[in-house]
């Protein structure tokens, strides 16, 4: 009993982990319809900026925290205005390589700046656990977690209820008529790119310090960013929630209980279910046609 | 006369013309180096690389090899088998190289050795542990770094005094991880050592907690985990915060400990590592001297002292190599193959001489370095007087 509570909140933990990237890919690849193979390397950029500003340059970690989330934007951005942008009309396969290119690029590049030992970030937490009767847990995870669930709520709200989250799901829903009602087509493109890019950074800024910062570090974030997306349904914030925590939980039991060896199989194969009962994912809307 | 004049000095033209190819082509002696200089082994392939460069330098300033001076010819394998086996492939057919070092990974290894039959090349592995490397019948294989066995049969002579009741393995799903459970759990159950749980880890896995929260309420009083240092960094810190409490040993000699060190802080604390190479004291380096040359040239390079546990293997490797041509007398494939079996020399970690492994008739060379036992203790690394 008291190993199952542990894996309930190992898995909680990991499942906030696992929300902060598929939500930054579900705004993308859900409702851009891009296929982002860069927010791997937008989660690396984000570690090694708090990296460089907390352990590098010596600066307050919380300070780092917010400088990688506004980078990550920028970056986002200048991504979507100099290489998506002139490719608006072209098909997917043809945005697909684009964007393989850009990976490949911005992960040699972290190699060639940073180099290929892996770097630690030291924070300001205590290094004792917290310990709850039979469960131990370390302060920076939980700090992860409630970071991620403010994260996910605000980027939840912005979606559904500001005008500029109306405005991003009007323009990928239907163009047109977006651009007819008054609706800034060119800008609400970067800016949605931005967003997720900013939360791709802010995950890697958060699990940089939970784990060590690497070049490669992005390859496995983002392909559990997409089977999270996939498993919860393009473009749905809850649903990559819920299913990020599925995931997890799956992950952490399966490790804990069936074998350690089959852990990402395991995840894995729940995906193959899911997509087998429910091809679009788990909490999928009806789309509107036409 | 005119006709016999015209004719020698043809001749002389032409003779030239062959000395100043021939001198031209065989100026240097190329050696090929495979490792992983990028993806995610990066940091260990290029450790190795750079003490071969050390090592290749450092018998260039003595006259190089049979008068020739040795040109490594590095490729990088990406972190990847596919990559290892078309760059080995690369370096045999364009590179013409007569001899190999490589490929850190014993899945790089692996990937390559059919192509070293294919070619008839032979390869010196500098880094990879897993058993099937040296019995699997490729009479092109020479090896300096120890497989599990050759380490857990070393790590036998010392484990009755750690007092070590039961033990339960964290390993790298991979050849190397798996290959370490098997043989050290053999050699366990024979010092009377129960073995509980083994369980496993994905290469780029970064969250070991599921597998930790089992091994903590497991009734074993020692984990032994095998891996490279990223992956130890990560389970050191994820089993403090689970307040994970038994004697932590590591093998493999992928550890780094100066880089757990820095990285995993007081987490890395009270851990005990099996290591091939013992930089912090180089006069319990089987050759001090040679320690100690090398340890300065490292550091003179600028390059970072956590590298020297993974670069002394890229130094000896190449050392062994100029050893076996200079024995060769020339630098062909065959001649090489037939001179590994016939050297002798110092390595760090002992006397490197090839004896036979594997099947009858194909035989793979190994070598038999020895091992040391280190503990970290309050941030530094402990050498037990053993």
């Amino acid at each position: 009993m008291d190993q199952f509570l542990q894996h309930l909140v190992n898995a909680a933990v990991l499942g906030g982990t696992y929300a902060l990237l598929g939500i930054g890919l579900t705004l993308i690849f859900g409702i851009m319809r891009v296929v982002n193979f860069t927010h791997g390397e937008l989660y690396a950029f984000g570690a090694y900026t708090v990296y460089l500003i907390a352990a590098a340059l010596g600066l307050n970690f919380f300070f780092g925290l917010v400088v990688a989330v506004v980078a990550g934007m920028l970056l986002g951005a200048m991504i979507e205005i100099t290489l998506l942008r002139p490719m608006r009309q072209a098909d997917i396969d043809t945005v697909m390589l684009v964007m393989i290119g850009a990976w490949i690029v911005m992960q040699n590049t972290e190699l060639l700046v940073w180099g290929g030992v892996a770097k630690a970030i030291v924070t300001p937490f205590p290094d004792a656990p917290l310990v709850i009767g039979p469960v131990s847990i370390s302060w920076l995870r939980v700090f992860v977690l409630a970071a991620a669930l403010l994260l996910i709520l605000g980027a939840y709200v912005l979606i559904h209820r500001t005008k500029l989250g109306k405005a991003m799901r009007a323009t990928f829903q239907d163009p047109d008529a977006a651009a007819l009602m008054g609706v800034h087509i060119k800008a609400i493109h970067t800016a949605t790119f931005a967003i997720g890019s900013g939360l791709a950074a802010a995950a890697g800024a958060l699990l940089g310090p939970v784990f060590l910062v690497t070049p490669t570090m992005g390859d496995l974030a983002s392909l559990k960013a997409f089977a999270i997306v996939i498993l919860g349904g393009l473009g749905n914030i809850t649903g990559a929630t819920i299913g990020a925590f599925i995931l997890a939980l799956v992950e952490e039991l399966g490790a804990g209980y069936v074998s350690s060896g089959y852990r990402d199989a395991m995840g894995f194969l729940i995906i193959i279910v899911v997509l087998l009962f429910k091809p679009t994912g788990l909490f999928a809307r009806a789309e509107r046609v036409g | 006369m005119r006709q016999y004049a015209s004719k020698t000095a043809l001749a002389a033209i032409v003779l030239a013309a062959g000395l100043a190819t021939g001198a031209g082509a065989q100026e240097t002696i190329k050696v090929g180096v495979i490792q992983p200089l990028t993806g995610a082994f990066a940091a260990s392939g290029n450790y190795v690389a750079n003490g071969a460069k050390i090592a290749a330098d450092e018998i260039n300033a003595k006259g190089g090899v049979l008068g020739k001076k040795l040109e490594l010819v590095i490729e990088d394998n990406k972190s990847n088998p596919t990559e290892a086996a078309a760059v080995a492939e690369k370096l045999i057919v364009r590179d013409k190289v007569p001899v190999m070092m490589g490929a850190w990974g014993s899945g790089f290894t692996l990937a390559i050795m059919p192509k070293l039959m294919e070619y008839k090349v032979p390869m010196l592995v500098e880094t990879s542990s897993a058993g099937k490397i040296t019995t699997s019948g490729n009479p092109y294989i020479f090896r300096i770094s120890p497989p599990s066995s050759v380490e857990a049969v070393a790590f036998a002579k010392i484990v009755d005094k750690l007092k070590i009741g039961k033990a339960d393995f964290l390993v790298v799903n991979n050849d190397w991880g798996r290959g370490a459970a098997d043989d050290f759990g053999k050699m366990f159950k024979e010092h009377n050592i129960k073995v509980g749980l083994v369980e496993t880890m994905d290469p780029p896995a970064q969250d070991m907690s599921a597998q930790l929260a089992k091994i903590k309420a497991s009734d074993a009083d020692t984990l032994i985990i095998t891996t490279a240092v990223e992956q130890l960094t990560l389970i050191f810190k994820q089993a403090a915060a689970l307040g994970l409490k038994k004697r932590i040993i590591t093998t493999g000699g992928s550890q780094n400990p100066d880089q757990l060190i820095e990285q995993a802080g007081a987490a890395a604390n009270d851990t005990t590592h099996i290591t091939f190479f013992t930089p912090w004291n180089p006069n319990v380096s089987a050759d001090p001297a040679m320690a100690k040359a090398f340890i300065d040239e490292w550091k003179k390079r600028g390059y970072p002292f956590a590298g020297l546990t993974e670069s002394f293997r890229g130094y000896d490797g190449i050392r062994t190599i100029a050893a076996a041509i200079n024995k060769a007398g020339k630098a062909e494939p065959e001649a090489i193959r037939a001179a590994f079996w016939q050297i002798e020399l110092p390595g760090m970690n002992g006397t490197i001489k090839f004896n036979k492994a594997g099947p009858a008739g194909q035989e793979s060379g190994q070598s038999n370095p020895g091992i040391y036992l280190i503990k970290i203790e309050n941030g530094k690394v402990v050498l037990p007087s053993a």
